[in-house]
C-alpha cells in the first residue's frame, strides 16, 4: 500500500510541476524601464560584431534609456526565412538587415518604418550626403525605410598565375588593348579549362540556382529579367535571348565555365576568373597566386556594373521605434559609418572615395577600388529583386532549370518561363 | 506493516459518515478508483504534452488555414475556404503529389527489401558478423545533414561516384541535376540513411521464429525459398506492418535532403509536399496556404495509415 501511495504522489507531484511550468515563464511584459534592442544580422564575423558591440557601448554611454543592444547573427543561406518566422512567431527584432532581394517586399508591406524624419532631425548626420542611387531601392514614396549600410559592387578576382600557365593575356592586358570584353573572356575561359583542366570562370554563388547572380553577366547585354515597373516579363526579350545563348554555349560547347553540378573555387586556385562581390577580397588572405581585381568585362551593350545591396531598417513590430530608429541615426552617422567602410562601402559621397577605402582594404589597390568599388556604386544596377521575391525566385530557378542542359532550345525555354511567371508579375 | 489502509487522498473528502440505521455506505475512495487516480496522474503528463504540443498546434493549424496570413504585412484576415479554393486549383500540385507519391513508394520498396536482405543476411552464425550489423547500422546514428551533405558532394557531376564510374569506363550521369536521377538520387541517399533501423527490427523479427518449423519443413523436403515464403514471411509480418507504416509516415515527412540536395528542383521534380508546404508559408509567406496544405498532408497519412491498418487483417499472421 504504501508503495502505491508512494507512486500517486510522485504521480501527482509530476502533473503538478509540469502545469506549474505550463503556466511559468512568462514575460515580465510591460515593463517602462529602459529597453534592450536585438538587431539581426547574416554576418557572425569576429571584427565586425566587435565593431558593432563597440559603438553601441558608447551609445549607451550617453542614453541611459537603453539597457542593452544585441546583434543577433542568423545563418546567411536562411536569413530572410528565419527573420520572417521569428516576426511570425511574435519574436519580431526592434532592427533588421535586409538583403536587396527582399527590399521590394519589406519596403511596400509596412514592416518597416520610415526613417527619413529621425535621420534629418539628428543633428551631425548630413542626410545629403547619402548617394541617390544607394536609397532608391529602399525608398517608397520619397520616404526612405533601410539605410544601404553596405553597397558592394561585382567585379572579377583573377588568378594571373593560372592564365599564364595556359599562355592567355592577363586582364590588365587585356583592357589596355581595349579587348576586356565577353568574347575574350569566355574563349580564355575555355583555353584554361582545355589546357589546365581547372575551371575557366566562375560566377560565384550562382550554381544554377542563385540565377539573380547572373545578371552580373546578361547585364553586359542591358537584359533584364522584368519590365522596369516590374509586370512585364522580359526573360524572352532578344537581349536575354542573345546572353543566355552566348551563356548556354559558353558552358556547354566551349566548357568555359563548370556546368551544373560541377564546383570549383576560385579562391583555393582552382579556378582562373570569378565573379563575385568585392567584400569577398577577404577570402584572398593567404591566397599563394597572383591575383588582380578588375570590372565586369564589356559585353555587346557596353560597360556594365552590377551591386548587391543590405539595408537596417526599423521593424515596425519590434516595438521600440523610436528607441531604435535613435540608435540607427547614431550607429549610421558620417563617423560610424567610416568605420564601416572597412567592411562595407559606405553610401555617402563623402566617404565613397578610392582613397578612403584604401586605408581600410590593405588588399587592394586604389586604382582597383577605383575602377571597381567607387565606379561601380555610383553607375551600378541592383541584383534584380521584386514582389514577392522569394516566389518569383522559385518559378524562375525552376523555369531556368530546363536551360542547364547540353541541348537545350534557349529561346523555347525563356518564352516559356515569361509565361509561367507572367501571372506573378502581375499581381 | 503499520501503515493505515487509508491513503492520504481518501482522508479528503469528509462528512461522508453514514446516518445511524442505514447501511454504512461505502466510502468514496474505493480502491479501484485510488487506482484510477494514479493511473490518470501518471498519464497525465504525457497527456498535457500531446495536448499542448500536439492537439493545440492541429488545431490552430485548422484555423490559419482559414485565414489569409502575411507575416510581412502583419495582416491576418478571415477568407473562409479560399485557402482551399486555392488547393484545388493550385497547377503545381499534381506535380508535388505525384514526386510525393514516387518518393514514397520508392523509398519504402527499396527500404523495406533491402532491409529484409540485410536482415536474412546477417542472420547466420558466422564469425564476424556483429561488425557487419554495426556497420549497416552505423547511418542511423549519424546527423541526418551531415550525411546529406556529404552525399551531395559525392553525387555532384564531377563528384566521387561519377568518379567511380569512369575508371570502369562508364560516364555517369548528372545525378541531382537530372528530372528522373535527382528523386532516384534522393531515395537512394535516404535508404542508406535508414534502412539499418528496418534491418534491425526485421534481424530481432527473424531471431523470433522457432526453428523447429524450419527443422520439420526441411524434414518433408521444402526447399529455401518455399520455407522462407511460407514459414519466414508469414511469422515476421507484424514486422513487415511495422515497418512499413514507419517507413510510409517518414516518407512522407522526408525534408532535409530535399531541402540540402536539390531544393525541389530540376523544376518540380524532387518537390514533396511537406517541402512545398515549406516554401509556402515559411518563404513565400503564405502562411495560410501553408496551414491548408499541412491539412491536405495531415489527411493523406491519416488515410494511408488507416488503410493499412485495415490490410493487416489480410496479410498479417497471428494478428487477433
Amino acid at each position: 500500500m504504501s508503495i502505491r501511495r508512494g507512486l500517486a504522489t510522485a504521480a501527482a507531484a509530476m502533473s503538478a510541476t509540469l502545469v506549474l511550468a505550463a503556466c511559468g515563464g512568462e514575460g515580465s511584459g510591460g515593463d517602462k524601464g529602459p529597453v534592450s534592442l536585438r538587431m539581426t544580422v547574416w554576418t557572425s564575423n569576429k571584427p565586425h560584431l566587435t565593431l558593432f558591440n563597440e559603438i553601441a557601448a558608447e551609445y549607451m554611454k550617453a542614453h541611459p534609456e537603453i539597457k542593452e543592444i544585441k546583434f543577433d547573427p542568423l545563418p546567411f543561406e536562411s536569413y530572410s526565412t528565419a527573420l520572417t518566422t521569428q516576426m511570425t512567431g511574435g519574436n519580431a527584432p526592434d532592427l533588421a538587415w535586409v538583403f536587396e532581394t527582399d527590399a521590394v517586399d519589406f519596403v511596400s508591406s509596412g514592416a518597416l518604418v520610415p526613417l527619413d524624419d529621425t535621420l534629418k532631425q539628428t543633428s551631425g548626420y548630413q542626410y545629403e550626403d547619402l548617394i541617390p542611387s544607394t536609397t532608391k531601392l529602399w525608398k517608397r514614396d520619397d520616404k526612405l525605410y533601410a539605410y544601404p549600410f553596405s553597397t558592394s559592387p561585382f567585379g572579377v578576382f583573377v588568378n594571373r598565375d593560372l592564365l599564364k600557365q595556359a599562355g592567355q593575356k592577363t586582364p590588365d592586358e587585356l583592357i589596355k588593348e581595349g579587348r576586356w570584353d565577353w568574347t575574350t573572356v569566355l574563349a580564355e575561359g575555355a583555353e584554361v579549362h582545355r589546357s589546365t583542366g581547372k575551371a575557366g570562370i566562375v560566377i560565384r554563388d550562382f550554381e544554377y540556382k542563385e540565377w539573380s547572380n547572373a545578371a552580373t553577366f546578361w547585364g553586359g547585354w542591358k537584359a533584364e529579367p522584368w519590365s522596369a515597373d516590374g509586370r512585364t516579363c522580359t526573360f524572352d526579350s532578344a537581349p536575354m535571348v542573345d546572353a543566355m545563348t552566348t551563356l548556354h554555349k559558353g558552358i556547354f560547347e566551349d566548357k568555359a565555365m563548370p556546368g551544373p553540378g560541377e564546383s570549383a573555387d576560385f579562391f583555393t586556385g582552382d579556378a582562373a576568373m570569378t565573379i563575385t562581390q568585392i567584400s569577398r577580397g577577404a577570402l584572398l588572405d593567404g591566397v599563394k597566386f597572383d591575383w588582380d581585381l578588375v570590372p565586369l568585362p564589356a559585353g555587346p551593350g557596353g560597360d556594365y556594373s552590377v551591386i548587391g545591396q543590405a539595408g537596417i531598417g526599423v521593424v515596425k513590430r519590434g516595438g521600440h521605434t523610436k528607441e531604435a530608429k535613435d540608435f540607427l541615426a547614431y550607429f549610421t552617422n558620417p563617423q560610424n559609418a567610416a568605420k564601416f567602410a572597412a567592411y562595407f562601402p559606405p553610401p555617402r559621397d563623402s566617404l565613397l572615395t578610392a582613397e578612403n577605402l584604401a586605408k581600410t582594404n590593405p588588399l587592394l589597390k586604389t586604382e582597383q577600388l577605383e575602377s571597381v568599388v567607387v565606379n561601380g556604386v555610383k553607375k551600378g544596377v541592383v541584383k534584380p529583386g521584386h514582389a514577392g521575391q522569394a516566389e518569383l525566385a522559385q518559378r524562375v530557378r525552376a523555369g531556368l532549370d530546363p536551360l542547364w542542359t547540353p541541348n537545350a532550345d534557349v529561346k523555347g525555354v525563356l518564352g516559356d518561363l515569361c509565361k509561367n511567371i507572367s501571372p506573378l508579375l502581375e499581381k | 506493516m503499520s501503515v493505515s489502509p487509508r491513503t492520504a487522498v481518501a482522508d479528503l473528502p469528509k462528512g461522508g459518515s453514514a446516518p445511524a440505521g442505514q447501511p454504512p455506505r461505502r466510502p468514496f475512495w474505493t480502491r479501484r478508483r485510488r487506482d484510477q487516480l494514479a493511473g490518470l496522474a501518471f498519464i497525465t503528463p504525457q497527456l498535457l504534452g500531446s495536448a499542448v504540443f500536439v492537439l493545440l498546434p492541429i488545431a490552430l493549424v485548422l484555423r490559419y488555414s482559414l485565414y489569409e496570413w502575411n507575416v510581412l504585412a502583419g495582416d491576418f484576415h478571415y477568407t473562409g475556404g479560399d485557402n482551399y479554393t486555392q488547393l484545388l486549383d493550385d497547377a503545381n500540385l499534381p506535380q508535388v503529389l505525384k514526386s510525393t507519391a514516387l518518393f514514397s513508394v520508392g523509398l519504402v520498396v527499396l527500404n523495406l527489401g533491402l532491409a529484409l536482405l540485410l536482415a536474412v543476411l546477417l542472420n547466420q552464425k558466422l564469425r564476424g558478423m556483429t561488425v557487419f550489423r554495426t556497420l549497416f547500422f552505423s547511418p542511423v546514428v549519424v546527423s541526418l545533414v551531415a550525411w546529406t551533405i556529404v552525399w551531395g558532394f559525392l553525387l555532384q557531376n564531377n563528384g566521387g561516384i561519377n568518379g567511380l564510374l569512369h575508371t570502369v569506363g562508364i560516364d555517369g550521369p548528372n545525378w541531382l541535376r537530372g528530372e528522373g536521377t535527382a528523386m532516384v538520387s534522393v531515395i537512394v541517399v535516404q535508404v542508406f540513411k535508414n534502412v539499418g533501423l528496418n534491418m534491425v527490427l526485421f534481424l530481432a523479427a527473424l531471431q523470433g521464429v522457432p526453428k523447429e518449423l524450419y527443422e520439420a519443413a526441411r524434414v518433408d523436403g521444402a526447399g529455401a525459398w518455399v520455407r522462407f515464403r511460407s514459414i519466414t514471411l508469414p511469422l515476421i509480418s507484424p514486422t513487415i506492418l511495422l515497418t512499413s507504416v514507419i517507413t510510409i509516415v517518414g516518407s512522407l515527412q522526408v525534408f532535409a535532403q530535399i531541402a540540402v540536395l536539390t531544393q525541389g528542383g530540376p523544376k518540380l521534380s524532387t518537390t514533396v509536399l511537406v517541402y512545398y508546404l515549406y516554401q509556402q508559408a515559411f518563404q513565400f509567406h503564405h502562411f495560410g496556404y501553408g496551414a491548408t496544405l499541412s491539412i491536405l498532408l495531415l489527411l493523406i497519412v491519416l488515410a494511408l495509415t488507416v488503410l493499412q491498418w485495415q490490410m493487416r487483417k489480410r496479410w498479417v499472421f497471428h494478428e487477433s
